[in-house]
């Protein structure tokens, strides 16, 4: 690993180094690292500011929507300049100016199978911050069939939900289908855009999310594997719970039915 | 049915007939595809709603399927 700092890193990160659990070889792992966040709204906000300040070297950033109005109430890499840019585009212009240090990859496109296969394998840590359902069973499939721990964060309304998936290493640990084991139909299941989602909570969860990959960068403390935890702003509560791994699950259980990336 | 058991649903006391998981879901008519349920602080897997019993005591939470970002 190359420890290797300018004067300009170190004063940088200082608050890190500092810190007996970062350290310079801490730094060093968060400049090695490479972070796909899918998804560049109002959980990709906060959490590809907050992983560019902290120095992660390579963030990729893929999104294919462009930038409206009404995302601004919540995403905040965003500026009201930029109305009708690409979202990943806008978002790296912020974390740029954020923090020069950063390598950003910006994909301006729509991450299906093609792309998940194709872009997964180039990252160590994958970050889910997309707002449908479609998606995020794609990337916990893809996660799980490429060997790539997934951090997926949700909200709507007043509520956040979070956990790091790495069913992939086996040692019991569930997937994403073991808690949820098909999208819930069409309808059955309001988005942000039909219920409404207070901006400040898509702020909290993006943050709790990029502080959970760099733990994971980092390899310290307790990681939410095996565990989510539930945000509920109005009761202002937060609690984990364990998850367990489903022996009859379709992509990680004993005989699994899902191999493939579709 | 068996005897009413006093469980704790969502934080409130409640009695119910339901022996298993899956009778309970269908008792307080709760659509299990935008649902996980926790039992005693542990997510119980959807295959296995029919075999999990209900004992008298137990705490259960309805987790909602969340796909906001």
């Amino acid at each position: 690993m190359n420890l290797d700092f300018s004067e300009a890193e170190i004063h940088r990160y200082s608050r890190h180094i500092l810190l007996q659990q970062v350290g310079a070889v801490g730094q060093a792992k968060l400049r090695a690292a490479r972070v796909l966040i899918v998804g560049a709204g109002g959980l990709g906000s906060p959490l590809a500011m907050y992983l560019a300040a902290a120095g992660v070297g390579t963030l990729g950033l893929i999104d294919h929507d462009t930038l409206e109005l009404s995302n601004l109430q919540r995403q905040i890499a965003h500026t009201t300049e930029r109305l009708g840019r690409n979202k990943a585009d806008s978002a790296a212009e912020t974390l740029h100016h954020l923090n020069p240090e950063v390598k950003v990859e910006v994909h301006q496109r729509r991450m299906d199978a093609a792309t998940a296969r194709e872009l997964i394998p180039q990252y160590d840590i994958v970050c889910d911050g997309t707002d449908n359902f479609p998606t995020r069973f794609l990337l916990g499939d893809a996660c799980h069939l490429l060997g790539r721990p997934l951090v997926s964060a949700a909200v709507l309304r007043f509520e956040g939900q979070l956990s790091v998936f790495r069913s992939h290493e086996g040692h019991g640990f569930p997937c994403q289908r073991c808690l949820h084991p098909e999208p819930p139909p069409d309808g059955l299941v309001p988005s942000c855009s039909e219920a409404g989602v207070l901006g400040a909570v898509t702020g909290v969860m993006g943050t709790l999310q990029a502080t959970e990959v760099l733990k994971l960068i980092l390899d310290i403390g307790e990681t939410l594997t095996g565990r989510l935890l539930l945000w509920d702003a109005l009761d202002a509560r937060m609690r984990t719970i364990r998850l367990k791994r489903d022996l009859e699950c379709a992509l990680c259980g004993e005989t699994p039915t899902i191999t493939d990336i579709a | 049915m068996r005897m009413p058991i006093a469980i704790t649903l969502n934080g409130e006391r409640r009695e119910v007939r339901a022996a298993s998981v899956a009778e309970l879901l269908a008792e307080i008519g709760l659509d299990t595809r935008k649902v996980a349920v926790e039992l005693n602080e542990e997510i119980v897997p959807r295959s296995t709603y029919a075999a999990q019993g209900l004992t008298s005591g137990d705490q259960l939470e309805i987790v909602h399927f969340i796909g906001g970002g």
